[in-house]
Parts: C-alpha cells; structure tokens; sequence
C-alpha cells in the first residue's frame, strides 16, 4: 500500500476486451489482414510483353493484406513491448549497452550516402570511399595498428577474417598448426571460429584472479600453436595484465595474437592494442562506437592488423592514389588476399554511424568514454559488493562481474533475480556468463548513465539482495509479473518447434 | 560532452565511494608501457553536433546518389521504392536500441516480428522454414553451402556459373579457410535458355508450342550433348510437319546446356548444387528437373535470389524442389546503402532445421498460458555449442529483417504481385526499346527486371558516357568479371518501378549516338 492506501502493484481483474490492459496482446500480422487491403498504391501496369518463359508464380504466396495505419499500429504496438536503452538502463554485460545518438542516424540517412549503388562508377562515390577511409584512419590511430580490414558484418565475421589471415599467414610460411588456444571465458564464437577454421580448440583455464593462469598456458604453448584468442579486458571484466608477456611468448613459439576487441570500449583513446603486441583484433562498431544493436544486428567488425597480416585482408579495400579514391575488388590485383567476405564492400551504413560517434567525441571525448565506462562499473562494484559476491577483487574495467555465491540457501537463482529485476523497471545483467563462476552476474552500465540512474539501480539491487537473503523466495519465484508475458517455457518452444505461423493455428 | 551524463563532481564523489584518487588508479592492471598519458594528439577533438553533420554531410555531397539521376544498376542490389512508413518506424527506439532479444519478457516486440519474418521469408521462397536472418545474400549462401555438407557429410560444392560472381567468390574464401572443394563452372552467358526446356525461334519468333511437346519427356533429355540435340531434332521435325513447314532454314537452335552441364558434373562427392533464380545475367530458370536429378544423387539444390521482389512474379524456389534458398532481401525495405548493412534470408526443408545456421524465433506460452516467442533450438548456436555449433553467426540483421516484414506488410499479397508485375512490366518495355538500336542486342530469352545487353563496344565506356550526363547506366559485366574479353561489352541494365519511361528514351537516344 501506499500513503494513499491505495494498492502499489496492479491486482488485476476482468477486462472486456482481449488486450490485457496497455499488456497489449497484439495478433500476428497474418491473423489481421483482408485480400482486398494494401498498403501501398501501386500505379497502373502498362501493357508489355511477357518474358517469364513460363514461370510465372501459380497460386497465391498467402501474405496478409494491410492498410497503412494498420501496420503502423501493429508495429508500434509491438515496439512497445520491448525494452530499450531509450527506455531505460541496460547493463546488459559484455554488450556495450550505450546510448545510440540520432545523430548517427541523420547521417547515416542522407542521400549521397544512403542512396548510393555499390556498383557505381568509382569516380561517382568518392565521397563515400573517403568516408570509409577516413574512419579506417581512425581504427588505425586508436589501436595503433597500420591496416583495417573493413568488410565484415560483424564482431564473428572479424573473427573470422582476423583467424583466416593468421591461417593464411601459416601456409605462406609453409606450416601447418593445428591448435588455438582460447580462455575458458571466451565469447562462444571464439571457438566456434577457430573450429570452422579447422583448428582444435584448446581450453585456457582462469586462474583465482580471472585471467589467463600463465604457467598453464606456457605449458601448452608449443610450434604446433596457430594462435591465441583473448579477449582483453576479458569478459570477467578484467585486464589481463599479463598481456604483453602472453604476447610475446606466443611471437616466440611464431604463433600469432588475435585479439577479440569486443570489449575495447573500456581502453578505447586510452589503450592501444598494437602496444600491447596484438596481431589482429576485431572492432565491434555496435558496441564501443555507438552503431545500434537493432534487436540483434546489423553490426561492423572491422579487423585490424599487423603489416605482416595485412597482405593477406580481404577484399574489397580503398586505396588512395593520384587519382582519387579506388577499390581494390578483384582477386588477381591482391594474390595473397582471403578473398571475399561478403557481397559488395562492408557495412556502410554502420561506418556512417560510427564515423560521427567518433567525430562527436573526439580523441579527448574518447579519452573520457573509457574513463566514464570504467569508473562507472567500479562505482556498482564498490556500491554492491557488501551485499552481493564480487566474483574478482577490483578494480574492474568496464564490467563489474558478481557471482551467485551471495545466494546460496536462499532458494534463488541467478535467473530468479535476473527476472525480478525486471519487475524493478529494469534489463537484467547478463546472466551465466562467463562459464568461469557459478551462476555468472555480468554487469556493464557503459559511459551514458548518469550517476542518479546508476543509485537507482544500486539501491534495486541492494534491496533484492536482502529480500533474497531474508527469505522472500516468493517475489523471486514469481517474478516477473510486471512484463507483458511472464516466463516463457523455452523448452516447449525447443521440444516442438513452431517456426512460422501457418493457416488455421491456434492463437 | 553531449553523450556524457557525469560531471566532475559526480566524478569525485563516485572516485571516494571507489576509494582511489582517480579514474588512472582504475587502469593499474594495463601494462604502464602501454598507458598513454593523454589523449592522442593526432586526432581531432570533439566536435559540436553542427560540425560533425558539416563533415560528412560534405563527404556525401561528394557522391552522385542513385535517386538525382536516372539508374539503371542491379546486379545484387536494387533500388525500389522504401515506403516512409518503415523508416518512421525503424526509428522507434524499442526497436532501434534494443538488444538480442536474450530476455523474451521484454522483447516480444522484437520477436514477434522475427516470428513473422520467419513466416513471410517461408511464403516468399515457397520453403517450410526460415530463420531470423543472416548478414547478406552472399554470406547466406556460403552457409547454405556448409549446411548442406554437414547434412549429406560430402565436401563438394558445385557451382553454377549463373551465380552472382561476389557469392561464388564468398562460397571460395570459405571453401579456402575452412577446407572444401568449389567446382565453379564458367559464366556460361551465351546459352540464354530457359531451364528445361528448349528454345527454338522461326524467324526470330519463339516457337512455343515445342516446348508443349517436350514438357514431360523427363530427366532423359540431358544425358549428353549430342543425344540432347538428336532427340530435339527428332521433336522439330514431328512439329514441323505438325505446322506443315517443311524446311528447317530460319529455324534458331538455343540449346540449353545449363542443366545438362551442371548435371554432368554432380558425382557422389557432391554436397550441393548452387543455382541462381533470375540468375546473375537475369535469366529466369526452372530447376525443377534439376533438384530431381540433385534427389537422386543425395545432393541438396541450393537456390538464390538476389532481387527478393522477383518471388512476387516467378515460381518459387520451393515449388522446384530446393533443399534450401537463400536470398538477398535489401530489395524489400531497405535502402541501396553502397552495399550495407543488406539482409540475408535462409530457408530450409523442416527437416534440416537442426542444422541451420543462424538465430531462430520460436512460438510458445509464458507462464499464464499465453502465447509469446522466445529464441530457441539455440543449442545449434556459438553461445551454447561453442566449437561445436553449426556456425560461428552470432549477429543477424534484426533491424534490416525488421524493415522487411513492416514493408512487406504494406505489400502484402495485392501490392507485391503488383510491384512485381510492374518491375516486370517496365523492364520488357525498355528491353523492347533497346532491341530496336541498331547493333544492340538483348541476350535474354527470359528475365524479370533485369537483362544483359550485348552492345557494338565496350560497355565500360558506355557507363563512362552515361556517367558525365548523369545517367546509372548499369553495370558493365566486366566489373565483376574483369580481364575476360568476351564480356567486355555486355551491360547488366535493371529496371524498377522507380525508373520512368522518359529516362529509359534518353537511354536509348544516348545509346543510338
């Protein structure tokens, strides 16, 4: 109750209409259309003739039929259900949950750049070309590195690309290695790459302060080691400090250094990669610069590399001559290249954005993202490791990461606590990982929360650790009953999967 | 600092509550050889929201966009027309900052239009299902390619030389890196026929009624070349008399040896057969004969689409048979974009749903009972199989697969056939137009909205000439296949419903001089 006696959570109740209040059950496209409705206007066909040699489609495909304002509204309703950055805080750890400037989205909309072919004549996109090779200037200068593999679509696809050069790197020396070697709290695409690549992937246990044990890692060392991959800070949230002694035993045995950069929005303008004896690392342009995450894509990651490595990038890449800007698209102009990573020359719409982010901050605004980001993750650390179980002493980068062990006998898990954080108003953490504590809490608040919301969400998690602790299971149990859908049954969903909707389904 | 909310106070307070003096004391595990003591200096510093817009906004007026000037360029990626609707709400920022959707309870919005994705991608291709997306056409159909050698454990990829040159070049790098073999056959452009069946012209005019004749003769007619041709010749003359023509003079023979080439060359090694639906000259095909032979031999038929907007018109991949299509969606929702961020679409037969690659939305209930959606049979995926899972893919293209479903929802059934009709429509007419100059010839027999012109020079030059008017030609063939004389003077010229009759007359009078 609250001071006005009234009620503080909802009790529920009949409703006439299906809606669920503003919970807003919202049908499926396909259970609201009518034939005759469109959404478009489509001008007059005039007559031709046919050359569909034949082939012209039989039957109906059996999309629904929608009028503008319908589809509009079915697709804000939708929208509503989501949770957002906009919305509010989302220390979701090792995802860079920062605030998405509109800006960004303003340029990256405008026409000379957004309305451009691909296949253009060369002379018609200079523009274009000097944008990716001015925000290749500054992946160069902020790392420290002399090349940047532009093209990939994301933070695997650099992986892959980075991982392929090494490869590449190994049968130009004529060698053959077999093994890579990842730390036991590696993003699940590290190995999920090296294997496609056809290396055995060999675990690095962490040691008790959550980085590489180096004497177990020098003990695998050995000349049929193709390269390591850490991700540095590490997803523990920690620097590894023993990096550049990692490096250079690895350069030693003549293996190579891939770093995953995905968490370099804890160094970036401060930290760079090349003097830390990196040999390539992917940049997630979604995470540290800004480009937004869109529900699950579309990201950037370009790869930085060695000048040994750099021979061996993939196509396309701009190169500037007395000319002007060219790209270098073909196999037979670049012989010792990977060759092609995806169709046309990269993620375009995603340089745009990062290149503003970039320009918006500076070298000295760069210079305070990553101090913002760090010290706002040691402020949770400080403010919740009396009641909640750090999982590493600070300071932390980043990432503050809390395991379950403040938990233990109380009857709540980490994802009961995930869930009623929910109900707080809040994202939860990542939860579960890394795979290298029990019942992982990973927490990034990011440089763009103020520090009123970061109290917000200390004082929310302070008082969920005590009601966990003073046995209050049940608001953990139930937890959430403030989101439009309470917990979905995963295991239905993977036990019979229903993909697609289809004709005569029950809602 | 617009984007940064703590101020130095805020700063000094938090620092005490840490315990450290500053925020350097936070960076003691870094190496100190390997600290900067300051910002870098060769970068510039911040920048006020006026000079950042003054920056690029300089950069893009640098560009001719494709929207100032007629266009004619495909090849992969199409302009058509983005109804103001997705882009309003492609900027909601529950769907624009929003992540994975990794907590069902706050992301149905996302996944119940992933869920419809999934469904309008399954009605699209004619497949039973779909995932949540891919990064492009290109690198769907690389992992299309991968799939289908995990299912049928063979190494072999076969290559049809109709594929857009950028996927069999993605196709090859992955072939390369990860270890299988490419068998890419030719860009075989001179033979414009039409999939099984046969053309044959009179005087320039297609005889169809053989192709009647010759429906239903089964796999037999592709056993070799020379076979091939007797048995055609056979056909002609019971037709000729049929017409009562008695003479084969003005009788053109286009012998479609796409299929029949491509089938020669399967052999137990082969995982995969990759074809393209209209191919990369434009050429529309149907594989139906082809995926039987592929059944037979326990090789899956990977079919492309490059323009999305042609399953609007043309039989669907999965009507043919295909195990699995892959396609490039840009087409609908999305902007040109110099080539990114596209979105791939992935379809399969139910069956091999387990080997997918990629995020996959699925149907279920919460807690109440309740209908909802969640990301599930994720144990294909990297976050949970590790270097056992189906492929390293951890992004997809939610936002561009988001612009897909909201456009594709304003088509719907009535406005997609008829943008498809109208490509389709406009596309004749200006391949008619081009016909009629002197020295010009179209080399297709069939096609949707885009065809290759075979022209009296090189059509490098042509675009060249185009350029200073402006006008977006097309794109010279060469441009993809460099240093191969014989392509030198062939265009590829698309034609949208954004393309007017005016421009496509200023094209040929152009073409003419």
């Amino acid at each position: 109750m609250n001071q006005q006696g009234r009620p503080t959570r909802p009790t529920g109740g009949n409703v006439i209409s299906t809606q669920n209040g503003h919970g807003m059950a919202e049908p499926l496209i396909f259970e609201q259309g009518q034939e005759e409705r469109c959404g478009v206007d489509i001008p007059p066909i005039p007559e031709f003739r046919e050359r569909l040699g034949g082939l012209r489609r039989e039957g109906k495909i059996g999309l629904p039929g929608l009028s503008e304002p319908q589809v509009i509204r079915h697709y804000t309703r939708l929208s509503q259900k989501n949770f957002s950055i906009d919305g509010n805080f989302y220390p979701l750890g090792s995802c860079t949950m920062k605030h998405n400037p509109r800006l960004n989205e303003k340029l990256a909309r405008l026409p000379g750049l957004a309305d451009l072919h691909p296949l253009q004549p060369v002379s018609t996109v200079q523009g274009a070309l000097e944008l990716i090779d001015l925000l290749a200037h500054w992946l160069k200068t902020l790392t420290g590195m002399p090349a940047v593999a532009m093209p990939q679509a994301a933070g695997a696809h650099g992986e892959f690309c980075g991982m392929a050069a090494i490869k590449a790197a190994l049968v130009a020396r004529g060698e053959t290695r077999t093994r890579v070697l990842a730390p036991e709290s590696a993003h699940g695409t590290n190995p999920a790459t090296a294997a496609a690549l056809g290396f055995v992937v060999e675990t690095l246990p962490a040691n008790a302060e959550g980085r590489v044990d180096l004497d177990v890692f020098k003990a695998k060392l050995g000349p049929d080691v193709a390269a390591i991959m850490l991700t540095n800070p590490n997803t523990c949230g920690l620097f590894e400090r023993d990096m550049i002694e990692i490096a250079e035993a690895v350069h030693a045995v003549g293996a190579y250094f891939y770093c995953d950069g995905a968490n370099f929005n804890a160094i970036v303008g401060r930290v760079r990669p090349a003097d830390l004896g990196v040999d390539a690392m992917h940049i997630n342009l979604h995470k540290t610069f800004s480009t937004p995450h869109g529900g699950g894509g579309p990201g950037a990651g370009p790869v930085v590399l060695t000048e040994e490595l750099a021979r061996f990038a993939p196509l396309p890449y701009v190169v500037r001559d007395d000319k002007g800007f060219r790209l270098v698209e073909h196999a037979k102009d670049a012989k010792e290249s990977i060759g092609r990573l995806k169709g046309f020359h990269g993620q375009m719409g995603m340089f745009v954005r990062a290149l503003a982010y970039m320009l918006s901050h500076g070298t000295d605004g760069l210079w305070q993202v990553s101090g913002d980001a760090v010290l706002n993750a040691n402020y949770i650390l400080a403010s919740l490791k009396d009641v909640m179980t750090a999982s590493y002493a600070g300071p932390c980068m980043h990432e503050a990461l809390f395991d379950d062990r403040f938990l233990k006998d109380t009857g709540v898990t980490t994802l009961d606590f995930a869930k009623a954080l929910l109900d707080e108003g809040f994202h939860p953490m990542t939860m579960y990982f890394p795979l290298v504590v029990h019942g992982a809490m990973l927490i990034e608040p990011t440089e763009t929360e103020s520090r009123e919301t970061l109290d917000g969400f200390i004082a929310v998690m302070r008082g969920l650790a005590e009601q966990a602790q003073s046995g209050n299971v049940e608001l953990f149990h139930e937890a959430p009953r403030l989101t439009p859908l309470r917990r979905l049954d995963e295991t239905l969903a993977a036990r019979r999967p229903v993909l697609k909707w289809t004709k005569g389904q029950p809602k | 600092m617009r984007y940064l909310p703590l101020t130095d106070a805020d700063r000094r307070l938090m620092l005490e509550r840490i315990g450290v003096n500053s925020v350097d004391d936070l960076f003691v595990d870094v190496p100190a050889s390997a600290r900067l003591p300051g910002p870098l200096p060769t970068l510039p510093k911040h920048l006020a929201e006026f000079e950042v817009e003054r920056i690029i906004g300089g950069l893009a007026a640098k560009n001719l966009s494709a929207g100032a000037c007629p266009s004619f360029l495909g090849a992969g990626a199409y302009r058509h027309h983005v109804p103001a609707s997705v882009d309003q709400l492609l900027l909601r920022g529950e769907f624009l900052t929003s992540y994975t959707p990794y907590q069902p309870e706050v992301s149905q919005g996302t996944l119940q239009s992933l869920f419809e994705f999934q469904t309008q991608v399954a009605l699209l291709t004619g497949m039973e299902v779909a995932n949540a997306s891919m990064y492009d056409g290109a690198t769907a159909c690389a992992e299309a390619v991968m799939m289908a050698n995990r299912i049928t454990r063979r190494g072999k990829a076969l290559v049809s030389g109709g594929l857009h040159p950028h996927y069999r070049e993605v196709i090859q790098t992955m072939a390369d890196s990860t270890g299988f073999a490419v068998q890419a056959l030719p860009p075989n452009f001179r033979t414009f026929g039409l999939g099984n069946r046969i053309m044959v012209e009179h005087n320039g005019i297609e005889f169809d009624s053989l192709n009647a004749a010759l429906r239903g003769s089964g796999n037999k007619l592709w056993q070799n070349e020379t076979g091939y041709r007797k048995s055609c010749w056979t056909k002609i003359n019971r037709e000729l008399k049929k017409t009562g023509t008695s003479t084969h003079s003005g009788f053109t023979f286009h012998l479609n040896l796409k299929i029949e080439e491509i089938a020669e060359n399967i052999d137990k090694e082969t995982a995969c057969v990759v074809v393209q639906n209209p191919d990369f000259f434009g050429r529309l095909h149907d594989f139906t004969a082809l995926a039987e032979i592929c059944q037979s031999n326990g090789t899956l038929l990977v079919v492309v689409v490059t323009e999305v907007v042609s399953l609007g018109l043309i039989k669907p991949p999965g009507a043919m048979g295909a195990d699995i299509v892959v396609a490039e969606g840009q087409g609908i929702g999305n902007a040109l974009g110099f080539g990114g961020p596209h979105v791939g679409l992935f379809a399969c037969k139910e069956k091999y749903v387990r080997q997918m690659p990629g995020r996959l939305c699925g149907q279920t209930v919460d807690a109440d009972g309740r209908r909802g959606y969640v990301l599930t049979l994720s144990t294909r995926e990297q976050h949970i199989r590790r270097e056992k899972a189906t492929s390293n893919i951890c992004t997809n293209s939610g936002l561009c697969a988001l612009a897909f479903t909201i456009h594709l929802s304003l088509l719907g059934e009535e406005g997609l056939t008829r943008l498809a009709e109208l490509n389709h429509a406009m596309a004749s007419t200006f391949a008619d137009m081009i016909a009629q100059v002197p020295g010009c010839r179209v080399l297709n027999e069939s096609f949707f909205n885009e065809f290759t012109v075979e022209l009296p020079f090189s059509a490098a030059a042509l675009v060249d000439k185009m350029t200073k008017v402006p006008i977006l030609a097309g794109v010279p063939v060469s441009r993809l296949y460099p240093d191969n004389p014989e392509l030198e003077n062939l265009i590829l010229v698309a034609v949208t419903e954004l393309n007017q009759i005016q421009e496509m007359e200023t094209f040929v009078q152009l073409l003419k001089v």
